[in-house]
């Protein structure tokens, strides 16, 4: 029989094209090849139907005037503003939105996760009647209930309850004074940044030497006092710098001031609710994930109910709190578009909202929209995956 | 709400990134598809409003019924999609209405950049001032520091801000994207004025809780000519819509109504002899049935009917005919002829 002698002499080779490892890799590349391929296709194709449609595309709109008005803006805008403006005046909004909501849904959901757990029946129960309650209406309809309610508990800007002379809530919203700084303000300013820089070397150091000595130093009110302390000396010598200016009913409304609009109130207070349920079960599900033999170790060296849960079980449930949080997080902020609903000028009203209506580029305006939520979101998330390592476990 | 825009915009993209090819033919995907889906108010008394059987009445509906009545001699041939302000545009330009018959403003902008053709004015309207009687106002030069409610993506919130401006007044703007949104604030006292076209103050006045409280202010101070539109590229279907409109407008200055059309089909006028097929081709130029007109006057009626019916001084909206008069009675109203 005629045998192939080299075929039998060499060791079995694979041909490329059944080798596994280029293979996979052969793969890979084919994949991304054709995701490459599409986006390219989707892309000519959207260009070319709005061209032939006739519909403008490109960012030049960016530039144009607005020619309408917001009723919250915390940078300077007017109608004659550009609609590059109108986007940062939405963006800022949403972000005022998001971190007031953010530290206010922490503060309440650490508190109620806690209060879950309480060993008082009537605190426990009030914490988990009302996560379960808030959890499970739909969040829009909260946010609307919550507006009309504001709206129609408070009587007419003529009417409004003053607290003072200097607080108004009315339907048009709270109105306060509105601190106007003077020259020399920058001290308190200055002050204040030094103060923050203090209280982070001091809590260095204080860890440091705790570490080192067992001693320990009272960060946390000191810190209060320079804070607080070292601007109101910087006021103090620049013969304080700044006046108030009082809000007071002129015509229709009042005028000067500060005010919250009802549908921030109303908005943030329904997202703080909303998400404070949350962040309360996964405070709960946090500290429970603590081994109990922890909180009786603490005892049995001595320490006190609370500072075994601030020392021992917090900064362990920490490890399993931080992941859901930052979803949490997230969650706020992207559920604040539903601004929408209540008239607050958030990103989405106003961009993906009038101004993508103004100028009809609804690709563009959408796209835009798209990824500054993109953007915010994974800048939430590499902090918190930041904070998550931080507060890792570690040996020591 | 953000959901419903989202998908729109969405529903744009894909429809944008799909292939044009059929951006001719949109007659054509009317008669296969056997129904015309006509883009409206959510709910305007007098212009588009479904009753409790949710059966679609109104002047803007009208103009729905009588492209249906032309296509497939029909009213009943019609899906009406319900679009907020904002969304309109979206759901054109996507591909999801046909086209809109919504009290749109036509104005340069959406005309040239959005990449629609508006078809006519079926309306001259222009914005208002309504304010409630106990504020003592007069007229909008008093409404210095006022809050005024409005809906968002309107022409309406550009010409508020132009209004203010040029008058050197301040004032603060709730901009809400429903028009049932913008009606409830303005109820319950978050705004001191309500502003948008007058027909539409008209109509939304008779929603509220007591109309007679409110008062629509003299001042008109912008120029609002209502229209359907379609989208920019498909010519003939333009045609289709814009002739309707015209035949409705001729109809009435004929003299044709939907009680006398039967009679009139042996009118010696040659003018209403082409209208009514009885003369030429007139329909079947359009890829019609030769009987178009005569169904849309039969079926909707003419100009007048449909005003006096949905929006006129015997409806709660009590709209005199003014400006919207027939030009040969010293209005606006004027359609070139059918011939
Ligand atoms: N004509 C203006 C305003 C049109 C408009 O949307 N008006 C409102 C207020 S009258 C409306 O029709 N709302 C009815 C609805 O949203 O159902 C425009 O084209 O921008």
């Amino acid at each position: 029989m005629a045998v192939d002698v080299r075929d039998a002499g060499s060791a079995p080779s694979t041909p490329i094209w059944l080798d596994a490892r280029y293979r996979a890799i052969f793969f890979q590349i084919a994949l991304l090849v054709a995701v490459l391929a599409f986006g390219a296709y989707i892309f000519h194709n959207t260009y070319d139907n709005l061209q032939r449609r006739g519909i403008a595309s490109g960012f030049a709109f960016l530039g144009s005037t607005a020619g309408f008005d917001i009723i919250m803006h915390l940078i300077p805008y007017q109608a004659s503003s550009s609609f590059g403006q109108a986007l940062l005046v939405g963006l800022l909004n949403t972000m005022v939105v998001a971190i007031v909501g953010v530290i206010g849904a922490t503060l309440l959901g650490f508190t109620v996760g806690v209060a879950r757990l309480s060993r008082n029946w009537i605190v426990a129960r009030i914490a988990a009647v009302y996560i379960e309650v808030i959890r499970n209406i739909p969040l829009l309809l909260q946010i609307i209930f919550w507006y009309q309610l504001l709206g129609k508990s408070t009587p007419g800007p003529r009417n409004s309850i003053s607290l003072a002379g200097l607080f108004f809530l009315s339907n048009r919203g709270l109105y306060m004074p509105a601190p106007v700084t003077e020259d020399g303000f920058w001290l308190t300013v200055a002050a204040f940044i030094a103060a923050v820089v203090g209280s982070v070397v001091l809590a260095r150091w204080s860890k440091k030497r705790q570490e080192a000595t067992g001693q320990q130093f009272p960060v946390v009110l000191t810190s209060l006092g320079l804070i607080l302390g070292l601007p109101l000396l910087g006021l103090l010598v620049m013969g304080v710098p700044f006046h108030w200016n009082y809000a007071v009913l002129q015509g229709f409304n009042f005028e000067g001031g500060m005010v919250l609009i009802p549908e921030f109130i109303s908005l943030t207070f329904a997202l703080v609710l909303y998400t404070g349920a949350f962040i309360g079960e996964n405070v709960r599900a946090g500290i429970m994930a603590v081994s109990h033999g922890q909180t009786e170790a603490a005892y049995a060296v001595g320490l006190r109910p609370g500072p075994t849960l601030r020392l021992v079980v917090i900064p362990q449930a920490m490890r399993v709190i931080i992941p859901p949080l930052t979803s949490q997080y997230l969650n706020l902020t992207k559920n604040s578009s539903l601004a929408t609903a209540i008239a607050y000028p958030d990103l989405v009203a106003v961009f993906a909202g009038t101004v993508l209506n103004q100028t009809g580029q609804a690709v563009e305006c959408i796209a835009i929209t798209m990824a500054v939520y993109l953007t915010t979101s994974l800048s939430t998330s590499t902090f918190m995956n930041w904070f998550n390592r931080k507060m890792a476990l570690t040996e020591r | 709400m953000k959901k419903i825009s989202l998908i729109a915009a969405g529903a744009a993209l894909i429809a944008l990134t799909a292939s044009g090819a059929q951006a001719q033919q949109t007659l054509d995907a009317v008669k296969k598809r056997g129904q015309v889906i006509c883009g409206v108010s959510q709910s305007l008394p007098g212009f588009a409003n479904p009753d409790a059987q949710g059966n679609w009445a109104g002047f803007d509906v009208d103009m729905c019924k009588a492209v249906a009545a032309a296509i497939f001699g029909d009213v009943k041939r019609v899906k009406f999609v319900p679009t907020t302000a904002k969304e309109r545009f979206t759901a054109l330009q996507s591909g999801e209405v046909d086209f809109l018959a919504r009290n749109t403003t036509w104005t340069m902008s959406r005309d040239v950049q959005l990449g629609f053709d508006f078809v006519g004015v079926n309306f001259y309207d222009g914005q208002g001032f309504m304010v409630p009687k106990k504020l003592g106002v007069k007229t909008a030069k008093e409404l210095k520091g006022a809050t005024v409610c409005t809906q968002t993506g309107t022409t309406t919130e550009q010409n508020l801000a132009d209004f203010f401006r040029a008058n050197k007044m301040e004032y603060k703007v709730v901009a809400f994207e429903k028009n049932d949104e913008v009606l409830a604030a303005y109820d319950s006292g978050r705004c001191d004025v309500f502003t948008t076209d007058r027909s539409g103050l008209a109509a939304d006045r008779t929603k509220l809780k007591s109309p007679n409280d409110h008062l629509i202010l003299p001042d008109v101070i912008s120029k609002e000519p209502l229209g359907p539109l379609v989208r920019h590229g498909d010519n003939n279907w333009g045609d289709v819509i814009r002739w309707s409109f015209f035949v409705m407008v001729n109809a009435e200055e004929l003299g044709v109504t939907s009680a006398n059309v039967d009679q009139m089909k042996s009118s010696a006028n040659p003018e209403i002899k082409r209208m009514l097929g009885g003369e030429g081709d007139f329909g079947k130029m359009l890829g019609l049935d030769n009987a178009w007109a005569y169904n849309i006057i039969k079926m909707v009626g003419n100009y007048a009917e449909s005003y006096e019916k949905n929006v006129g001084p015997k409806t709660p909206l009590g709209l005199e005919r003014g400006v919207n008069a027939l030009w040969s009675a010293g209005g606006l109203q004027y359609a070139p002829p059918i011939r």
